[in-house]
């Protein structure tokens, strides 16, 4: 199948125009030795059996019975959207535009990221933010080259509370410039952290960063580090999960100056990890240190308000290698959805979904760490996931609790000390039957 | 048009959440007093408001289901409803990135076919998925580059990109550590054989091309600039920017390149999301494969039926993680879909297509503004304004004119070599007849220009607004709306 | 068109010599080249620079250019008001537009800098 409308005698006018009689005469520039080469690439389909075939791949996926049954979260969230976020997105004269470099034809995109950059200031409590990055961990990565750049210092400072997979990034994309990774173990009481961290600290560092909620779910309020990072010529970067600030005190209360998070909770769908969205809010001071694009709002020529990309003299396309990023393309789908998302579920919603997640994982907790051979291993507040050891192998709970269920994530990879623990994630998805059923399912296996 | 907070109502709720099925605990306790001062300011509106809103931003906007959009360097090729469809089958869409590996055969499996069909279009050894856009990916191709000196021992922390090159390439090059020189461009818009030699040496990483490069011509002497930049220890980077000339008509691997980058989003006619998301899959040749971004999709050394393919980190020589999970999964699978449509003839079919209908526009077009380099293009070409200069008219005016008459403006004031340029990219899938109706527009504002100059530099005037003060919003900076 | 009491650099910026104190700008050619200015960076008072070193940024809607000092000295001064209306530079870049005040240490450096003939014989250069 094909999707190029020219005929023969298309192809025969165009040539003629052209002046050639062949179409190898229009690739004549192309050295012999190298033409027309063989891809192996299997035959064509029709849509039909392109259809059918995806059918195939789509069945070779085996989901839980029903979402309620993912427990699964560490930067990735189940969550419900509403019907009319892909009946808006879908829209192709939002889906099949390029980048509004025109703003005169791209109003309804310039003002969607205008909103959207909009909503992220007002869920951080911070004055601005960009047109959105790749996903969570790579805007982290940027929030740590701003404070690179503002402070002229090259340490990074954190514990390994902060998302395992974003310390893996930091450390892929710091090596190339030098930046030098500072990584402290995490403390089994999350508030203890503050000490740790600040024992740690000096003015040699360009940020600290923290996660809160962390990556086992725990709250902690980071005001006195913000107050520490900022003694010391530092910024404190807050990666946030954004669902959680419907009810958590906001980056910007705490003090920090960047907020980074993974933007996926609003609106998108898990997507076996992508596309995601990295949101990045920022004081007013720094929004001339932060990457990739930015809408702003302007007037023309008639003095109508108008939207247009700006600050560009900060990006790649004019200042090439002293560019503050590399970043070009955005996610602005992934924006927009995120945006349509959040405008449908409204203040209210944001809040209810931000309530229904904590007091649902609070009673998972409770539920399952009340059970004889399971304990919640960290004490202090949690949002929506914690981290449960089991008292039998956790390579056979998976088995035991059988397809039906994805009952958390496993730890080992990243904290040996943890290797008999997962870790559980609870959304407004999960009722409370799924939770009861994951219990008894789980209390008749330890006691067997 | 009012901002949605402008239109929002106290109190005017619309998705409602399930009532709270379990106990309610107190929140004060719960998250141990951490807890926001005043509810966030997202707007209040019912779903209907929502939709009207989104509806109306919607027709205040253009993408190529709307019109002809010859934006060159971005392949603004029709994107095929079935690969929506296919990214938005619920099977892939509801499947969580942390699932057992037994749980995701059916996409791990799509997603490393994926990986050996970009290894045949480009001629590359090994692939890997994770870069989520171009940049992205020329990124993680340098970091590749630098990696591989590292470990063979050389200090080489030097990198030559064109003159002509986008704006991306030096910009990756500076982000993974390196100290970027141009260069020149010679009088057939090829690089420069003299000014490369004369920068070639034992401190060279590499350089990155473009091949068709930015003005849409062949460099034509890609064989021997391959020699000599390996003869001195260097390796080649191809920005894959521009590979919608050559599917099938010649490959990368072929010409020499070490590393190269996709983009999904152009070549394989997934949709640029109004900027993204897209994708930037890398490619390498085998001695560079070791180096590749973990994790990687590998075959089970373990006899598993019900598990034949595992996510790997045991790569010690890796450059890492460089994305949250597995990179943009939803754009390699509209990817790959179109990939198996179009199959290896509707590919070839694909980029002669694309590159006849550029010569045709080339040759039509050249006849009424001056072409850049003029000789046989690939899939795109450059032109100026020429004699409307002198009437004050610039390429930035006839891109406005350009929108008066319903289609999208080409590329302009790139690339920086060319002062004043207009870069068109037709692709394959407009027809004879829009390309004609395009020549017919460019000669109605050439007629126009001449005759009435000062209606074409205030263009657009049809449009919802006119020229935007972009002055102002750099000075003044407003970058979210404020509370009312 | 060109200041005669000024000194000037290749890359277009301004020096007035005051004893031991010298103001920097940059030239009409300058502003009119980088089109409406819309953001300076500047550095702290007190901040030392070598000649050459790159004390600050001006950007406008299309371009970004560095600024350099073209000798060495400490900064005794900057123009805040550039923070809020940086149009200064366009409207007027030999007055109001001014960027830093630096004292000097090493007074022979300002034997390299040009003249307002040389400098003019420069732009014409540039324009062919």
């Amino acid at each position: 199948m094909s999707y190029s409308p020219h005929v023969d005698a298309d192809k025969r006018k165009m040539l003629d125009e052209v002046g050639v009689t062949n179409i190898n005469d229009v690739f004549a520039d192309i050295p012999e030795s190298i033409y027309n080469p063989n891809l192996n690439l299997p035959p064509a389909l029709s849509e039909q059996e392109a259809l059918e075939m995806l059918k195939d791949f789509e069945e070779l996926n085996l989901h839980p019975a029903r979402s309620g049954n993912y427990f699964l979260g560490g930067g990735a969230y189940n969550h419900h959207i509403p019907s009319a976020v892909a009946a808006i997105t879908s829209a192709p004269e939002f889906y099949t535009a390029y980048t509004p470099y025109q703003p005169e034809m791209s109003q309804g995109m310039l003002q969607a990221i205008f909103e959207y950059q909009s909503v992220i200031a007002r869920i951080t409590g911070l004055d601005a933010s960009n047109a959105s990055m790749y996903d969570g961990g790579t805007a982290c990565y940027e929030a740590c080259a701003m404070a690179v750049k503002q402070t002229k210092k090259t340490r990074i400072l954190f514990d390994s509370s902060l998302n395992p997979h974003y310390r893996e990034l930091l450390k892929s994309y710091g090596e190339n410039v030098e930046l030098d990774m500072v990584e402290i173990p995490y403390s089994k009481v999350a508030s203890d952290s503050i000490d740790s961290i600040s024992e740690k600290m000096d003015n040699s560092f360009a940020a600290i960063v923290v996660q809160n909620p962390d990556f086992f779910g725990r709250i902690v309020d980071y005001s006195k580090l913000a107050e520490v990072a900022h003694k010391n010529k530092a910024l404190l970067i807050m990666v946030v999960n954004p669902v959680s600030l419907g009810i958590l005190k906001t980056p910007a209360e705490m003090g920090a100056d960047i907020a980074v998070g993974e933007g996926q909770p609003l609106g998108l769908s898990l997507n076996y990890g992508g596309p995601y969205l990295g949101f990045i809010a920022s004081t007013k001071k720094l929004l001339r240190k932060m990457p990739g694009r930015i809408v702003g709002e302007t007037v023309d020529s008639d003095g109508k308000r108008g939207y247009v990309l700006t600050l560009q003299a900060r990006e790649q396309h004019i200042r090439r290698e002293k560019a503050t990023s590399n970043i070009c393309s955005n996610q602005a789908l992934c924006a927009l959805s995120a945006l349509v998302h959040t405008s449908l579920i409204g203040k209210k919603g944001f809040r209810q979904v931000s309530e229904l997640c904590i007091q649902k994982a609070n009673y998972a907790k409770n539920t399952l760490g009340a059970i004889d051979g399971a304990e919640i291993v960290f004490d202090g507040p949690h949002f929506n996931e914690f981290v449960l050891r089991i008292s039998r192998p956790v390579e056979d709970l998976f088995a035991a609790m059988g397809r039906s269920c994805e009952p958390g994530i496993r730890l080992n990879r990243w904290y040996p000390e943890l290797e008999d623990c997962i870790l559980v994630a609870v959304t407004e998805l999960n009722t409370k039957n799924d939770i009861d059923a994951y219990a008894r399912r789980l209390r008749d296996w330890l006691c067997k | 048009m009012q901002v949605i907070f402008e239109k929002s109502v106290k109190e005017r709720a619309t998705a409602q959440y399930p009532k709270l099925d379990v106990e309610a605990m107190d929140l004060a306790s719960l998250t141990g007093g951490v807890l926001r001062e005043n509810d966030a300011e997202i707007p209040e509106l019912s779903e209907l408001d929502v939709v009207r809103h989104f509806k109306a931003l919607a027709k205040r906007n253009v993408g190529v289901d709307d019109t002809f959009y010859p934006l060159g360097s971005c392949t603004m090729k029709y994107n095929p409803k079935v690969n929506e469809k296919a990214a938005a089958m619920e099977g892939f869409t509801s499947l969580h990135p942390y699932v057992e590996f037994y749980r995701a055969q059916g996409t791990m499996k799509l997603l490393s076919h994926l990986e050996e069909l970009l290894c045949g279009i480009t001629g590359m050894a090994a692939f890997t998925l994770h870069p989520m856009a171009g940049a992205h990916g020329e990124w993680v191709g340098m970091s590749i580059i630098r990696k591989y000196h590292e470990v063979n021992g050389g200090k080489r922390n030097r990198v030559l990109v064109p003159d002509s090159s986008h704006g991306t390439n030096p910009a990756s090059a500076a982000m993974a550590g390196f100290i970027v020189e141009s260069v020149a461009t010679d009088s057939n818009g090829e690089v420069e054989i003299d000014d490369l030699k004369s920068k070639l040496g034992d401190d060279l990483a590499g350089i990155m091309l473009t091949n068709p490069n930015t003005l849409g011509v062949f460099e034509t002497k890609i064989l021997e600039i391959a020699k000599m930049v390996h003869g001195s220890g260097g390796l080649l980077y191809y920005d894959g920017a521009n590979l919608n000339a050559i599917m099938g008509k010649c490959r990368p691997g072929d010409m020499g390149f070490d590393v190269v980058h996709l983009n999904l989003h152009k070549t394989f006619a997934t949709p640029h999301g109004g900027g993204g998301p897209g994708a930037g899959p890398v490619g390498v040749c085998s001695k560079l494969e070791q180096f590749l971004p973990t994790p990687r999709i590998v075959k089970n050394s373990e006899d598993d039926s019900e598990m034949p393919l595992i996510w790997s980190d045991d790569f010690p020589q890796s450059i890492g993680r460089v994305s949250g999970f597995y990179g943009n999964v939803g754009i390699a699978i509209r990817a790959y879909t179109y990939i198996r449509i179009l199959g290896e003839a509707g590919l070839r079919q694909a980029s002669e297509d694309a590159v006849l209908a550029a010569n045709y526009l080339r040759v039509k077009i050249g006849k009424l503004f001056p072409v850049a380099f003029d000789r046989m293009c690939m899939h795109e070409f450059v032109v100026t304004p020429g004699e409307l200069l002198k009437n004050g008219i610039h390429t930035l005016d006839i891109a406005k004119a350009m929108i008066d008459r319903g289609v999208h403006p080409m590329t302009i004031y790139f690339p920086l070599i060319v002062s004043e340029a207009m870069m068109i990219e037709p692709t394959e899938t407009e027809s004879v007849e829009e390309l004609d109706r395009f020549i017919e527009i460019m000669e109605d504002i050439l007629d126009v220009a001449k005759n009435d100059p000062e209606l074409i530099k205030t263009s657009p005037h049809k449009t919802v607004v006119k020229r935007l003060d972009e002055a102002k919003a750099a000075r003044s900076a407003i970058v979210t709306a404020g509370f009312n | 068109m060109v200041p005669e009491e000024l000194k000037y650099t290749k890359d277009h910026e301004w020096i007035k010599v005051e004893g031991d104190e010298i103001t920097v700008g940059i030239t009409d050619h300058a502003q009119s080249a980088l089109g409406d200015i819309t953001y300076v960076e500047l550095p702290e008072e007190d901040e030392d620079f070598s000649a050459g070193d790159s004390f600050g940024t001006i950007e406008s809607v299309k371009a970004a250019s560095d600024c350099y000092v073209p000798v060495s000295g400490s900064v005794v001064a900057v123009n805040d008001e550039l923070e809020n209306t940086p149009e200064f530079i366009n409207s007027d870049p030999y007055g109001d537009g001014w960027l830093v005040k630096v004292t000097l240490t090493d007074a022979t450096e300002l034997e390299e800098l040009m003249d307002s003939e040389a400098y003019e014989t420069l732009l014409k250069e540039e324009e062919e």
